[in-house]
């Protein structure tokens, strides 16, 4: 197993704004469009190589998705691009009827996820997207760890044929993914192996998990580390063999844990190998301004948080 | 039979393939399907170049987008009856494992549907993506729409609206169906629509008024005029007046029939009143 060191802390947005630029440079067929958020998607390089396929649509969602669905037809391979919240919720039905009724192969890229973007407040910190997107058919739904991985899914999704919600974020987080790892949809990546627990995290919070696996072992809890980059579809395989071994198992996720990633892997232990579980997840709740930091602790989405998570889990297995 | 007069037998039976659809099922959209027949037909049969094939990319040939999508008893008329798929595949109509969907749907695979419509207000967007890609194709051919008057009432059209007048998307004629109805009633009283012609110039389009959408010459008169209008920097768009329910008496003049099917003595007069021309399926 590789022993996992942060290179440096930067935003996941800006591996989508590399991976992007990249696409643009050897996939002639992806097009992109923003809603009047090009900086904070970090698209501008994107941009300035391929103005002809780029579409700035103004603050203006719906549209963006609608125009997305069309440029499809005539075989492009569209990535949209605005904040979580303006990408699912407000724009639900345009992305339901036109995009995944529709089958459209479009690319549903949201930055600022979650409760870490900060100061700007509930109104930006959508909570419930990963349920959203997850409940549609057909639809992909991908939260990468790190800048690496967030670069490696945004190349990997131009390759994959039908509607795809990539989601990440505005905040510096550690970045541990080797460089060349290969993003595979669907594949759960196992981090550390363990004996006692099974930790499954989503996001940002695979690297908290991977420091609370460190401090546990100090507690003689060999804590088993996946990473599921791909909420769906959900590798039930990689979860099951893992749930059998460890006997329990805690999901970290930055999302309520009504529809997010807990409740998927409650569904698949329910159904094939039932196991108590613990969920860090905020407690279906509004966020609130503040640093990320000060966020995480206050609703419990870190390193702390997920140690007393499978210290009560453990406690559970009976 | 000159080529008016062999379109004008097609509007005859698409209007039976309407009521016969609705009725049989007891449900559907007649009275929209019926004002804008004369449409269909002029579009699919004269307008717009298809190719033989139905390719979901469409390249290489003029696209269409209903984004009132209830109106799609008239759309599977006239795409069975032009060779899309098996007219008797009518039959089918929004029964289980129908390809005829309630409104129009690609998930099952219908040739000459490209996009799901339904819930109104989508279809402006689409077809501009569509003529987006026909541009970045260097396709020449055009991208058509046509849209509710009630639908405009949703806020989505007016965002694709600025869009295609501020980015010149200037290979797109979209068509609104001006009957001035609406389920609960007549679109003035329901949420007044206004000068329609004055909202889409003030937003930069070119605009065409068709005040005989019901008459099947000036139909093709008023598209073959928008397709001049093409490549000039603007969007087009053409305000077309039509009769709900035209061509079935009772139908007419009100939003009675919006989505309401004929019973079997509605039905006999209705077919009594457009003659069979081309063979029921």
């Amino acid at each position: 197993m590789i022993k996992y060191t942060d290179q440096g802390k930067k935003d996941t947005r800006s591996g989508f704004g590399v991976g992007l630029a990249e696409l643009g440079r050897k996939n002639p067929k992806v097009v992109a469009l923003c809603a009047d958020l090009v900086g904070s998607l970090k698209m501008d390089e994107f941009i300035s190589e391929n103005p002809e396929r780029f579409f700035q649509v103004g603050i203006a969602e719906a549209n963006m998705m609608g125009i997305a669905a069309g440029l499809t037809i005539g075989g492009y391979i569209p990535f949209t691009g605005t904040f979580a919240n303006f990408s699912t919720g407000r724009v639900y039905d345009q992305i339901r009827q036109s995009i995944a009724y529709s089958g459209k192969n479009v690319k549903i890229c949201a930055s600022h996820a979650g409760i870490t973007l900060g100061e700007d407040g509930a109104t930006h910190q959508i909570l419930e997207d990963i349920g959203l997107m997850k409940m549609l058919p057909g639809m992909t739904v991908i939260n990468p760890c790190d800048y690496n991985q967030t670069r490696a899914a945004t190349l990997a999704i131009a390759e994959h044929q039908g509607p795809v919600y990539l989601r990440f974020g505005r905040p510096k987080v550690a970045n541990f993914t080797p460089v060349d790892q290969k993003f595979e949809i669907g594949k759960a990546l196992m981090l550390q192996p363990g004996t006692d627990v099974t930790i499954l995290a989503t996001g940002h919070l695979v690297w908290e998990a991977l420091i609370a696996a460190e401090n546990l072992s100090n507690q003689g809890i060999s804590a088993e580390v996946i990473n599921i980059h791909t909420i769906k579809p959900l590798d039930a395989g990689a979860i099951v063999a893992s749930a059998k071994k460890t006997g329990a198992v805690v999901t970290a996720e930055e999302h309520n844990y009504l529809g997010g990633l807990g409740e998927s892997v409650a569904r698949v232990l329910a159904t094939h190998s039932p196991a108590p579980q613990e969920f860090v997840a905020t407690q279906d709740t509004f966020g609130e301004s503040g640093t990320p930091e000060q966020l995480m602790e206050k609703y419990g989405l870190n390193t702390k948080s997920i140690e007393k998570a499978v210290v009560k889990v453990i406690e559970r297995k009976g | 039979m000159s080529e008016i007069q062999d379109m004008e037998a097609l509007v005859t039976q698409v209007r039976r393939d309407i009521v016969r659809m609705v009725h049989k099922v007891n449900s559907g959209h007649p009275g929209g399907s019926l004002g804008c027949t004369e449409f269909f037909v002029a579009l699919f049969n004269k307008v717009m170049q298809i190719n033989d094939t139905f390719e979901m990319d469409g390249i290489g040939e003029d696209l269409f987008f209903l984004s009132n999508g209830h109106i799609s008893p008239v759309y599977y008329s006239v795409l069975a009856r032009r060779g899309f798929f098996p007219v008797e595949e009518l039959s089918t109509f929004r029964l289980i494992n129908s390809r005829l969907q309630g409104h129009p749907a690609t998930h099952e695979h219908l040739p000459g549907i490209r996009i799901a419509s339904g819930s109104l207000g989508q279809g402006m967007s689409v077809a501009i993506g569509a003529a987006l890609a026909k541009k970045l194709n260097k396709d020449p051919h055009l991208v058509y729409s046509l849209h509710g008057d009630g639908e405009l009432q949703e806020g989505q059209i007016w965002e694709a609206v600025m869009f295609a007048a501020g980015r010149g998307v200037d290979n797109l004629i979209a068509t609104v169906d001006r009957n001035g109805q609406q389920i609960d009633g007549p679109t003035e009283e329901v949420m007044p629509l206004g000068d329609v012609k004055t909202k889409f110039e003030a937003f930069g389009w070119q605009v065409l008024t068709l005040k005989e959408g019901n008459n099947l010459q000036a139909v093709i008169a008023a598209l073959e005029k928008a397709k001049t209008l093409t490549g000039k920097g603007k969007p087009v768009a053409v305000i077309m007046d039509t009769v709900m329910g035209n061509g079935v008496d009772f139908m007419m003049h009100t939003h009675a029939w919006h989505g309401k099917a004929p019973n079997d003595a509605q039905l006999e007069t209705a077919l009594a009143q457009n003659p069979e021309t081309l063979g029921d399926y």
